[in-house]
């Protein structure tokens, strides 16, 4: 097969682990979610296990694939390489905590949970891609 | 408070998320971050790297039908065996939730997934603060709203 044709077979899977991940983890519950960031209520443990795992799992899986010249389907590996903190970087995590706080929602499980639309999830969904284009716009 | 099997399903779908970032990773060299793979799909679609972030979506979205399908359990708090959860507010709500998440997500370039996962996973001190920063204000949104105002579930 061509790599052209592999791209986005391999962008499936990708997407297609991270969508089981977030299910089976309970992320698609935001309830869970909230519960977790609910520090003075019954606080739920289970976010904390689901980014441990995710964490340590990406951490070795990381050592061993950038050992690698280049990434098997592309040309290079593009990783960030700034390491300065500026106001835009922390305002916008902290504008984007607001919001998921809120909503118990951040984009993965937002988009994970389509098959399950409600009138409140389509609402989130349109301003959130609002709020990337006014992030561009201004930023 | 602490429920083993739901801890224990929370530790098995994050080495899921953790093997999507490695696979990721090792096939086109890209960090794993939703609101960057989505918001570039929706907004630019870049030539040649578009498809597979628009096949990256339908993997997120086909990921819980999937796991539906196969009669497996979800993690759904209150609700054994469902997969995915109701939405926590009512339009208005999540209007400004939205905008919040994407704006934020936007100007500080990644989420719980690029900063989250990823930039953890990297030792970057730029995504150490930013998780930092969006744990704390999602820390005291939900207690404003939950303990000081009395709203929310």
């Amino acid at each position: 097969m061509k790599t052209a044709m592999l791209k986005p077979v391999a962008g499936y899977l990708a997407g297609l682990l991270f969508g089981l991940g977030l299910a089976l983890g309970g992320m698609t519950d935001p309830a869970r979610v909230i519960g977790f960031l609910d520090l003075a209520g019954g606080w739920d443990p289970t976010l904390m296990f689901v980014l441990g795992g995710a964490v340590v799992t990406t951490f070795i899986g990381y050592r061993w694939v950038l050992r690698r010249p280049a990434p098997l389907f592309t040309g290079a590996f593009q990783l960030p390489t700034r390491r300065d903190l500026d106001t835009k970087l922390l305002g916008g995590a902290a504008l984007f905590g607001i919001g998921w706080g809120l909503s118990g929602y951040c984009p993965g499980p937002a988009f994970a949970s389509l098959s399950g639309l409600s009138l409140p999830l389509a609402a989130m969904l349109a301003t959130m891609v609002a709020g990337w284009w006014l992030a561009r716009r201004l930023g | 408070m602490l429920d083993w099997t739901s801890s224990l399903y929370g530790l098995a779908g994050g080495v899921l998320i953790g093997l999507s970032a490695v696979w990721l990773m090792a096939t086109l060299g890209r960090i794993a971050g939703i609101s960057g793979i989505l918001s570039a799909l929706v907004l630019e679609r870049p030539k040649g790297d578009t498809a597979w972030r628009l096949t990256f979506l339908l993997g997120l979205v086909s990921g819980p039908l999937i796991l539906m399908a196969l009669g497996g359990q979800g993690n759904v708090a209150g609700e054994p065996g469902a997969v995915i959860g109701a939405p926590a507010g009512g339009v208005g709500l999540m209007l400004i939730a939205g905008l919040l998440v994407g704006f934020g997500t936007g100007i500080g370039s990644g989420c719980t997934s690029g900063h989250g996962v990823c930039g953890l996973s990297r030792l970057s001190p730029r995504s150490m603060a930013a998780t930092l920063t969006f744990l704390v204000t999602g820390i005291v949104t939900v207690y404003v709203v939950r303990h000081l105002l009395g709203g929310g579930a």
